[in-house]
């Protein structure tokens, strides 16, 4: 299947989407001009995944940052993984979040008790 | 060439314009159409002004967060007056810093028939709790939709929720087609 990798910037995710190395993760900030046109591709290629997936699947979220529009189409990825919950397969998300960061904390909290599916909160140090 | 009074009555503008700015602790004011590399540049300068205040790193990403979604709410909601053709809002855009808190004031043109909505849901945003807009996010999130503009109608429920403070609003009429709406948000500077 083929790779998503995209290099973030500082209005971009960097995110990566590779199921031959078993990496699934979304990192950096996320204030995309247009939101709808960068999670697209993303949302597409989770699509295509869940029709041959491997057994258990375990996506990283380590945001900085995200803006309310981005909020929503997190949640789509986030969606797109409890479809694949519900179709059998292990699922676990990871959410990172800094260490001194409450609201990064309370939003994974928050997508955890939106979507039906395992989640891990972890704190990171930055710098 | 400017006479001489037109050049006097500029200084005195100029010179009245910066009395007021340093008196109300103004240290950003914009007009003009906000897009994508305005809401950037506006950011990255506030975010590099609050890191050698010392503020927070919890309150910097308060003010981030605030500026981020105020400026789109102009580019995505602000209707452009008659003589300009650009597919991005203008709007007034200020930022002020008190000893305790920031305050992020926007200002934009909306039609007098999308009044009466906008005001209902502020209010209705300023009449809950943390809880009850954290619930109201969430349905938002759910049920909502991306608008053609690209919004996802989250904005002002996540500034209120964020800030634990009450959306300041008012409406100033202009004309029988368009009103004037400003909005402002505090956010303390204070660490909780």
């Amino acid at each position: 299947m083929q790779v998503i990798k995209i290099q973030g910037s500082d209005d971009t995710p960097t995110v990566t989407l590779d199921k031959e190395n078993n990496i699934f993760e979304i990192s950096g900030r996320s204030l995309p001009e247009d939101v709808v046109a960068f999670y697209q591709p993303i949302l597409d290629w989770l699509t295509e995944y869940a029709s041959d997936p491997l057994d258990k699947t375990v996506f990283n979220f380590k945001l900085e940052y995200f803006n309310t529009a981005s909020s929503k189409l997190l949640l789509d990825v986030l969606l797109k993984l409890e479809d694949l919950k519900n179709d059998g397969h292990d699922v676990l998300v990871r959410w990172y979040y800094p260490d001194d960061d409450e609201d990064m904390l309370d939003a994974g909290t928050e997508y955890a008790d939106i979507v039906d599916v395992d989640f891990e909160h972890v704190p990171y140090t930055v710098d | 060439m400017a006479s001489m009074k037109e050049h006097k009555e500029s200084l005195d503008f100029v010179y009245d314009f910066y009395v007021k700015m340093k008196r109300n602790k103004i240290n950003l004011a914009y007009e003009g159409e906000i897009t994508h590399q305005i809401t950037k540049a506006f950011t990255s300068l506030t975010e590099t002004n609050m890191v050698r205040e010392e503020d927070a790193s919890s309150v910097q990403k308060k003010v981030f967060h605030v500026m981020v979604e105020c400026l789109q709410n102009i580019s995505k909601h602000s209707e452009s007056t008659p003589n300009t053709s650009a597919k991005d809002g203008r709007g007034i855009f200020m930022v002020s810093k008190g000893d305790t808190e920031y305050n992020v004031t926007t200002g934009n043109i909306i039609k007098n028939e999308n009044v009466d909505k906008l005001r209902g849901i502020l209010e209705n945003i300023n009449k809950l709790d943390k809880d009850g807009l954290n619930k109201l996010y969430k349905q938002q999130m759910r049920e909502g939709h991306i608008s053609d503009r690209g919004g996802a109608g989250l904005g002002f429920i996540d500034i209120a929720r964020k800030t634990g403070e009450k959306l300041l609003f008012s409406f100033l009429k202009i004309d029988s087609v368009n009103s004037f709406f400003v909005l402002t948000s505090t956010i303390s500077r204070i660490k909780e």
